[in-house]
């Protein structure tokens, strides 16, 4: 069975080219269009891909509440960011990110690092 | 991932920056009105950014550059760095239009970016810099050496770093792909068993790597531990070869798993009890789960929870389509033809299953008939959108000429989220716009001729939409000078439309603001008064199947009223019938029909009037319009309508009725006909043309007259 990739972003056309990637690459993709979407639509979801600067809910604060729920523990959460910024990433770290993509990136880097976090 | 071809993001991303420029616009006049609105300025950090961010993900990388020098100033607005003032303001407003422009990519001057920028930068109290391109930053980009190089890495994991959703053994894999790798693992930190916490990782590692990779690469494979882990690499004189073996990711396709598989699954039931039950369930036609309860396998509780467990998998599934899509609006043109087409062949079959009376085929024709009114509804409703985001266009607007003009005028809008076809809101932009600049320009008088009149400075314009039966209405109300009936009234006798001494009701003499070319401005503006005048506004209306309403009060303001149909797609049409063919007249010109027998006629001596409630109109046969052969009826019928406030009786043979119907357009070669818009297809088959009232008006004023003369 192949993972389900949650993509957060309130960025229609972000979510559609990461969603598209992942699809080509054999995943299942959930779409969320800010932190309280993808929270209420985590069920299920074996990775997460979250945007930063979100309405509603930003995404360090969507890091920080997935991962206190203990059936997300582990699951691999990445940044996907224009921060290039350290704060920001180190932020993220410490709200429980595992790892961070630079905007722009390739759709091949994004499978990468996916499946560097993703078994 | 070739296949992944940018350009098929960009109209995507093109559509989504459009609409963040109307939001940024939004926000930007907000926090004009209240420069306190933190939430504004988060909104528009966050709109810029997103156009940023994604700009620069779909190859926009001069707006993503340029975005990036506003973003670097909001950040600094945001944290109170740099004040909000006008300046800040009119800078935003001007580098929305300038991304505005650059997504057209048309004509736009990159000087103007470069201004832009100098200035804002200018606000942020820093010197001119060089502009750095922050956003190309790529840690992921390993740099290309093909010399071969042979690490030694020692990777000691912190305990806790599956806390952050890392797996080391990813790590290591990464590493074999680099390169020729040799893995040598370190467990000696293990505890037993009794002091061994699950969730923590007593690992490390040792690392032969030999790569064309450079040392940064390496570290690009840490990137996410690095900084909590205790990394050394170093590097080793080549020698000797190392290799490692590299497990492939495969990924199976997502199906929704047996409920036998995941009783197999969960130890429950062995292979042969379901093939048993399988066997089984070919003869009896019961489910698998029904059957293994019935032979005492499971119990009732197992099934259920395996359900459930079942029922979850389909749900993940389904949360993954259950997504807003785009669709171009072609293609709904493309769907609403095809449910026009449904509308017509379920007529055809009501009538058939009408005339055979065969009680098999009524009841499915009658659930064919809802259904495609539902279907119909449902697709009409898929092209509806609030009205607002027009309305939302008309703050900047407002705000921009009303400094021009040194007014002050305010903009309020109620009813946005009035929906209405997504054609008419497009067309209805321009005319919107003319009569608000009307208003600002004509209507609303300087602060100083306000307050010697003893009115407050500030002018309102309103601008409200609402549903009125099957019609929106949009009123455009401003507190101005209201029209000057008199000075009306001499430019249209001085135009030659009406004679000198003629008496009018008031609503006429207003009338004439939307006739072609006039105009009583007295110098053409910067604003209106350039030949685009009301009467544009009045066709673009009319084509619409609206109608123009004016009241004005001298000294109080003005009002004009649009009345719009909701959609375009569908007519609410009054079926007629001459010779055997079928004419659609629209409902919403009707004002009555009534009988015309030979006696009536005779009473008007050929003057081709009527007498109706006391008085004359004109009526015109459609058998002379379309020069149909054959005599009159005895008692004919006689539809009187009503457009642009004069009247016209159209006789016919018959009146069906009213018929709601689908409108299909007939095409280019026939666009010169003035008298039909449309045609329809009917129940049985026939098409029924649909007639233009007031291109028949216009025929018929030329008829009479011919005759008069």
């Amino acid at each position: 069975m192949s993972k389900v990739i949650m993509t957060a972003d309130d960025s229609a056309s972000m979510r559609q080219m990461v969603s598209m990637t992942l699809k080509q690459a054999g995943y299942n993709v959930v779409e969320a269009s800010d932190g309280k979407d993808a929270l209420g639509k985590l069920n299920g979801v074996d990775m997460l891909i979250t945007d930063l600067n979100m309405p509603n809910m930003d995404g360090i604060e969507l890091i920080r509440q997935v991962r206190s729920k203990p059936e997300y523990k582990f699951m691999p959460i990445i940044m996907l960011t224009t921060e290039s910024q350290d704060n920001k990433k180190m932020e993220g770290k410490a709200a429980g990110a595992s790892g961070w993509i630079v905007k722009p990136f390739k759709p091949d880097q994004l499978i990468a690092v996916i499946q560097k976090v993703l078994r | 991932m070739s296949e992944i071809n940018n350009n098929q993001f960009s109209e995507v991303f093109k559509q989504e920056a459009e609409e963040l420029l109307i939001n940024i616009e939004e926000c930007v006049l907000d926090i004009e009105n209240d420069p306190h609105d933190k939430d504004a300025v988060n909104r528009l950090f966050r709109a810029m950014h997103t156009i940023k961010g994604s700009g620069s993900m779909f190859g926009f990388d001069e707006i993503a550059k340029f975005t990036h020098h506003i973003e670097t100033c909001l950040d600094e607005v945001r944290d109170g760095k740099v004040a909000i003032n006008k300046d800040l303001i009119d800078l935003i407003l001007a580098s929305r239009d300038q991304i505005m422009a650059m997504l057209d990519g048309t004509n736009y001057d990159i000087q103007t970016n470069e201004s832009i920028i100098a200035a804002l930068q200018c606000l942020m109290g820093k010197p001119q810099e060089t502009t750095t391109d922050h956003i190309s930053g790529q840690s992921q980009t390993a740099s290309s050496q093909s010399q071969l190089h042979k690490y030694q890495i020692h990777f000691d994991a912190p305990a806790n770093i599956y806390n952050s959703g890392m797996d080391p053994i990813l790590l290591l894999e990464e590493l074999g792909e680099m390169g020729q790798c040799q893995i040598i693992s370190n467990f000696s930190r293990i505890p037993s068993l009794e002091n061994l916490d699950p969730e923590s990782c007593y690992w490390s590692w040792q690392i032969n790597l030999e790569t064309n990779s450079s040392i940064t690469a390496i570290k690009d494979v840490f990137i996410f531990v690095e900084n909590q882990t205790d990394l050394t690499i170093t590097e080793m004189p080549l020698d000797q070869n190392i290799s490692a073996s590299v497990e492939d990711l495969s990924i199976t396709e997502m199906e929704v798993p047996k409920l036998g598989d995941l009783l197999i699954k969960k130890n429950i039931i062995n292979h042969e009890t379901l093939g048993k039950a399988l066997d089984k369930q070919k003869s009896v036609h019961k489910r698998v789960g029904e059957i293994l309860i019935e032979e005492g396998k499971v119990t009732k509780e197992e099934v259920e929870e395996v359900l459930n467990e079942q029922g979850q998998i389909k749900e993940k599934q389904s949360s993954v389509k259950q997504e807003s899509v785009r669709v171009s609006s072609e293609k709904l043109d493309h769907l609403i033809n095809l449910v026009g087409e449904l509308v017509i062949t379920q007529a055809q079959l009501t009538q058939i299953s009408a005339s055979h009376t065969i009680a098999e085929l009524a009841k499915p024709a009658e659930e064919i008939e809802r259904l495609t009114a539902d279907l119909r509804d449902s697709i009409l409703n898929i092209r509806m959108m609030p009205i607002g985001t027009q309305f939302n266009r008309f703050r900047r607007l407002v705000r921009d000429m009303s400094q021009e003009l040194n007014k002050e005028i305010e903009l309020v809008t109620c009813g946005a989220e009035t929906e209405m076809d997504k054609t008419v809101i497009e067309r209805l932009a321009d005319p919107l716009v003319h009569l608000i600049r009307n208003s600002l320009d004509h209507g609303i008088e300087s602060p100083e001729v306000r307050q010697a009149a003893g009115k407050p400075r500030g002018g309102t314009i309103t601008l409200s939409a609402a549903h009125k039966g099957a019609s929106v209405v949009i009123t455009i109300h401003d507190d101005g000078k209201g029209l000057d009936k008199d000075k009306i009234l001499a430019k249209a006798i001085s135009k030659g439309m009406v004679a000198p001494d003629t008496e009018l009701p008031e609503k006429e003499i207003y009338n004439f603001i939307l006739a072609p070319g006039f105009s009583t401005a007295e110098a053409v503006t910067n604003i209106s008064g350039r030949g685009v005048g009301m009467d544009v506004v009045k066709r673009e209306i009319e084509n619409l199947r609206g109608k123009v309403d004016l009241t004005s009060e001298k000294g109080k303001g003005t009002t004009i009223t649009l009345t719009l149909p909701l959609t375009l797609a569908i007519i609410d049409g009054l079926l007629v019938d001459v010779d055997g063919d079928n004419y659609v007249i629209p409902v919403s010109m009707v004002e009555e029909c009534l009988e015309m027998n030979q006696g009536i006629v005779a009473l008007s001596d050929d003057r081709n009037l009527i007498q109706v409630r006391g008085e004359l109109v004109p009526y015109i046969r459609l058998r002379e319009i379309f020069n149909i052969p054959g005599a009159y009826q005895q008692i004919e019928e006689a539809v009187i309508v009503n457009c642009n406030d004069s009247r016209l009786g159209i006789v016919v043979d018959h009146i069906i009725g009213d018929h709601q119907t689908v409108i299909k357009s007939l095409g280019k070669m026939y666009k010169d006909i003035t008298e039909i818009s449309g045609a329809t297809i009917m129940g049985n088959g026939n098409v029924a043309l649909i007639l233009d009232i007031s291109g028949i008006m216009d025929t018929a004023k030329n008829n009479i007259c011919c005759t008069c003369a």
